[in-house]
């Protein structure tokens, strides 16, 4: 355990001398904390409606202002925060633990479930994923769990894939025949041995998943089909915002620059971690 | 190069046959009864029992399957429960809307991504080059929908300087209408394409036939332009192809923030009136436009890059 921990550091402390990663680490880790304790630091209730002060614009008492409802936009820009990851982490923790076991059983198993399981991916892929989504919440209707559940079918394939081009390259390789030949049991030679040495990769594309996932669930509430009101979601920020667009612009920057930000700094963080932990993946930078 | 042709489309082929068919078992797995959630709570029970006999209902699944598989196969995809008009004349009247946004969106992004990324790879480690680099991620991370609304705040609320919403008359009302909606689409290929463009091109200039050219004495400007740019652009090809189902999201966003006429617009207002053989049919035809365009797209790869059809 020590030891995987020490690697973990290693791996921190490499992203952290790269600018860009630091940067990403920075604004990762900010929405990461203000999400935690949303509940302590947002200035007002975040779904707390005050009439007298509705369409205000930023204040010192309101630095984002408010909405047409008097909810304070900072808090729930706040809020949002841990709605939007309580979206994204389950769905990409959820999609990369289904395409790594998929995927691996595809590079490792008989050829006719690799065959079986590429036709999987690849039809699950051929659908644009926006209106796979649409589709999905016109069926069953729009709530938190749909967003993940769709988020997630839409993200397997790429992990799925991957997960499979490396248990390829790694199935012939001497450490995995040598443990086959001592008799090793497929899921000990797939668990014990081939995942140390996918999850890494995964772990890069995960990371840089997640503002493909934020960006989705707030499109999702934008459209008025992802998390219910009142519950403050960016998207819901931005639909607000975009209904009184001449008197609430500020509403459509307080839902749309977290997104953002969001975005750069899971995709700084995860282009540095590919770097540290993958440098054959670099590229002429 | 002909084995190859044939074995793509059969793929693509397959991967419409069970999309449809997982998209068909899907509505039909919905709890309830399809014709009470699509005509409401007040529907007349003839209304219903006409609703029945035209969707087949009242036939096993696997029959109204098949049916629906026959109807495909004549260009059929039902019929608009509150029109009475057919799906696929709907459809296809929305089409050009998406279609002509996306194209101008991949135009101007990828003739600036690639002259970008030509430029960054023929002055690597430059100022410049680094700037463009972080510029590139940054864009890459910008997602359509939110680039269409900022940009409908400043550009079309604040300083009115573009149409906000419609499609606009004329040739040249048309095309700025369509500057903003393609400028969001866009910003985000730009980085993309320029980084792809970068790499590959910094690939090209290490090879011999490069180092042959320079050793002839030609100009390093007339190198990339017409030796290196032509093969390090390939990849540009392929990836949008493969981008279509990309394009096609972001277009359904911007259509919807843009108040423009599309297939983007159709699918959400059906969905918000349950009409489901528009969505279904919607889905369909741009989940085929995705497979045909990936298709395409490997095909043409391999036709440029002999090295591409062993792979698969």
């Amino acid at each position: 355990m020590s030891n995987s921990r020490s690697e973990l550091s290693i791996i921190l402390r490499g992203v952290a001398k790269d600018p860009l990663g630091l940067i990403g680490l920075i604004i990762v880790g900010t929405i990461a904390v203000s999400a935690i304790f949303a509940a302590w630091i947002v200035p007002y209730d975040p779904i707390g409606m005050n009439i007298p002060d509705r369409m205000q614009g930023p204040s010192a008492a309101h630095w984002l202002g408010t909405d047409n409802l008097g909810r304070d936009t900072l808090s729930r820009v706040i809020m949002g925060g841990q709605v939007a990851l309580k979206v994204a982490l389950p769905a990409v923790f959820g999609a990369m633990a289904i395409g790594l076991t998929l995927g691996m059983i595809a590079g490792y198993g008989p050829k006719w479930l690799d065959n079986l399981l590429m036709l999987f991916f690849d039809t699950l892929r051929s659908f644009p994923t926006v209106m796979f989504a649409l589709a999905v919440v016109a069926l069953v209707g729009p709530s938190l769990q749909t967003v993940v559940l769709v988020v997630m079918a839409t993200s397997i394939p790429t992990y799925g894939r991957v997960a499979r081009t490396q248990t390829l390259t790694l199935r012939n390789s001497e450490f995995i025949l040598a443990e086959r030949a001592m008799g090793a049991s497929m899921a000990r030679i797939l668990g014990v041995h081939m995942l140390p040495n996918i999850i890494g990769v995964l772990g890069v594309l995960a990371a840089m998943d997640v503002p493909t996932v934020i960006a989705l669930e707030a499109g999702l509430s934008f459209l008025g089909l992802g998390v219910k009101p009142p519950t403050p979601s960016w998207g819901a920020l931005l639909k607000d915002g975009y209904a009184l667009i001449r008197q609430t612009p500020w509403l459509v920057v307080g839902g749309g620059l977290p997104i953002i930000l969001a975005t750069l700094g899971f995709t700084f963080l995860g282009e540095s971690l590919r770097d540290v932990v993958d440098p054959k993946l670099r590229k002429n930078r | 190069m002909f084995i190859y042709t044939v074995k793509r489309f059969a793929l693509a082929g397959l991967i419409l046959i069970v999309a449809v068919t997982a998209m068909f078992l899907m509505i039909r797995a919905v709890p309830g009864d399809p014709v009470s959630i699509m005509l409401g709570p007040r529907a007349t029970p003839e209304l219903k029992a006409s609703l029945i006999e035209q969707m087949a209902l009242d036939q096993p699944i696997w029959k109204q399957l098949l049916i629906y598989y026959g109807g495909l196969l004549r260009g059929d995809l039902g019929i608009d429960v509150f029109s009475g008009r057919s799906v696929v004349d709907i459809v296809f009247q929305q089409l050009p809307y998406t279609l002509e946004m996306i194209a101008l969106s991949v135009v101007w992004s990828a003739a600036l991504g690639i002259a970008l990324g030509a430029y960054a790879a023929a002055h690597p480690n430059t100022i410049i080059d680094r700037v463009a680099a972080a510029v590139s991620v940054s864009f890459v991370a910008a997602p359509a929908f939110v680039v269409a609304l900022l940009a409908l705040l400043i550009f079309a609320v604040q300083l009115q300087w573009f149409p906000a919403i419609g499609v606009g008359e004329g040739f040249w009302g048309r095309l700025n209408h369509l500057v903003l909606p393609s400028f969001a689409i866009g910003l985000s290929w730009v980085g993309y394409i320029a980084r792809l463009v970068r790499a590959s091109m910094l690939e090209v200039l290490g090879e011999g036939h490069i180092r042959t050219a320079r050793a002839f004495g030609i100009s390093e400007r007339r190198i990339i332009m017409s030796y290196a740019l032509r093969i390090a652009i390939l990849p540009v090809v392929t990836v949008i192809g493969v981008g279509m189902g990309f394009l096609l999201s972001s277009a359904v966003f911007t259509e919807i923030v843009f108040a423009r006429p599309g297939i983007g617009k159709l699918v959400i207002d059906s969905i918000t009136t349950r009409n489901y053989p528009v969505v279904m049919g919607t889905v369909l035809v741009s989940t085929g436009l995705f497979v045909l365009s990936t298709a395409i797209a490997d095909l043409l790869n391999a036709l440029l890059d002999p090295r591409a059809r062993s792979t698969k």
